[in-house]
């Protein structure tokens, strides 16, 4: 375990005005594995995967790519970093003014300047991938089922066969079966690309099925952070309490009394 | 502010996309000739007429052809045109880019290894600005066809009289300062839309509260730029 983490996290925070969503998240992930990180709704899962992005930018802290340094990169030097990634949006975040193909090919045609047939022959090949035939390539997004929406985001994820792929909430929103779908597909995709992933999820089922390594957040900080076989005796109350699904626990949701 | 540097720096650095400039171009100015077209040609027309109750008084009738034509090129066309634009334009500009930021498809551009300042502000800000002038002189010519209609056909003057009254004390500072106008007003349109449907936060409603501001702020911003413009033009 000498080698360089393919993400490297440290001290990372992150307050919107008075509100503070990461407080100091501490995180490795090593190249290959599938971490899931879990947590409360609102406990700033997406907040973080923004942050490593560079979509957001973090207060303090440091985030290591391959050990490099990535907080405050600007411009080109962060479009060359981001070509690492390949990124599925919780609400899918297809482009609503292009075709289904245009959607899965937009990353190789803009980011990486690939001559157009090139590209649509490797979109079809991903929308296969992921069980789509040619026929829906020519509809537009908003023709979609949720969960064929949730396909072709994943097959655009896939399609510049990045490096790292992050994944919010990839079953959230589905039927037990199709969320079941998508996680085959992803613990696939992954598997074929032999990317290093990050999920973040709060369903226990898809967790248990994508993650090698799972951690957990709670109020800004990762408070558990182990093998997936190990989380059902994690020693850790809020652990507990979160993958048992109880509402009494450490863990208080707000909720006005009368 | 910022915003508008950052902006205007991406307009004039590599890479383009033509395509959807091009797109922007069809959308901002040939849609929105309609509109324009109506607004001038009624204006005109209007101008024509409440000229002639006001200056037949003073036996100055001829002075008509002149009054419609100062009007529509300086100030008219351009002003309501800029306005009709940026209820039009701006409005949905601003709905565009705010629905594309609340279901983070720019936060996907990011990932996808796009500027979105290229790819969604960029292409909009340079058809705004290139547009609308265009439309203004198709206004121009419009609103003092408006006002030829109802001269001739109406209060029955002589057509010859009034295209030499027109002519004769046009000036081409009078247009240029019109269609200086048009590109300050066509790019603060598509200024305000996107910077408004950037920073929208918050669903739908956000989104609507975006192309609210957007529509508010670039017509009042237009009628303080014109006020600014024309004293620039003609103090003195
Ligand atoms: N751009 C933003 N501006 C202000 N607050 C934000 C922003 N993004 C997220 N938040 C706040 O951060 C908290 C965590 O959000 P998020 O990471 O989306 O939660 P989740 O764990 O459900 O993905 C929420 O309370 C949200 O209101
Ligand atoms: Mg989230």
């Amino acid at each position: 375990m000498s080698q360089t983490p393919k993400i490297r996290v440290r001290g990372l925070k992150k307050s919107f005005g008075p509100k503070t969503v990461l407080n100091g998240v501490d995180l490795d992930i090593e190249s290959g594995e599938s971490l899931v990180v879990i947590g409360g709704s609102g406990s700033g899962k997406s907040v973080l995967l923004k942050c490593i992005l560079g979509i957001i930018q973090a207060d303090a802290g440091s985030i290591q790519i391959d050990g490099e340094e990535t907080l405050g990169l600007r411009g080109r030097e962060r479009e060359r970093v981001m070509r690492k990634f390949g990124m599925l949006f919780q609400g899918g975040a297809l482009f609503d003014s292009l075709k289904v193909w245009e959607n899965v090919a937009f990353g190789l045609i803009q980011g990486r300047g690939t001559a157009k047939d090139e590209a649509r022959r490797i979109a079809l090949e991903k929308l296969a991938q992921v069980g789509l035939g040619e026929a829906v390539s020519t509809l537009s997004p908003a023709e979609l089922s949720g969960g064929m929406q949730k396909r072709v985001a994943l097959a655009r994820a896939i399609a510049t066969e990045p490096e790292i792929i992050f994944f919010d909430e990839p079953t959230t929103g589905l039927d037990p079966i199709m969320a079941d779908v998508i996680n085959d597909l992803i613990v696939a995709c992954v598997k074929e690309l032999g990317a290093t992933a990050l999920t973040i999820t709060h369903d226990m089922a898809s967790a248990r099925k994508i993650a090698n390594k799972v951690a957990m957040i709670y109020e800004g900080r990762i408070i558990w952070h182990g093998p997936v076989e190990r989380i059902d005796a994690s020693g850790n109350d809020h652990v507990d309490q979160f993958i048992h699904g109880r509402a009494d626990g450490p863990i208080q949701m707000q909720v006005t009394r009368p | 502010m910022l915003f508008a540097l950052t902006a205007v720096m991406h307009c004039v650095l590599p890479p383009f996309y033509f395509r959807l400039i091009g797109r922007q171009m069809l959308d901002i100015g040939y849609y929105s000739l309609p509109v324009v077209g109506m607004t001038t040609l009624f204006s005109g027309m209007v101008l024509a007429l409440q000229s002639y109750s006001g200056f037949a008084r003073f036996s100055a009738e001829s002075a008509i052809a002149t009054v419609v034509v100062l009007s529509m090129t300086r100030e008219l066309a351009p002003v309501l045109a800029g306005l009709m634009v940026a209820g039009r334009v701006g409005a949905a500009i601003a709905a565009e880019i705010g629905t594309m930021r609340v279901t983070e498809q720019i936060d996907a551009l990011t990932t996808l290894s796009t500027n979105p300042f290229k790819y969604l502000v960029v292409p909009r800000i340079l058809a705004g600005t290139l547009m609308l002038p265009l439309l203004v002189l198709t206004g121009d010519i419009i609103g003092v066809f408006g006002g030829y209609i109802v001269a001739v056909y109406q209060l029955g003057f002589n057509p010859g009289t009034y295209i030499k009254n027109t002519a004769e004390y046009l000036e081409f500072i009078d247009v240029v300062s019109g269609l200086v106008k048009a590109a300050v007003f066509g790019f603060l349109i598509s200024l305000m839309g996107c910077y408004h449907g950037y920073q929208s936060r918050g669903g739908a409603q956000g989104v609507g509260a975006a192309t609210t501001n957007a529509v508010v702020s670039a017509s009042i911003l237009i009628l303080i730029f014109n006020y600014v413009i024309t004293g620039l033009f003609f103090e003195r």
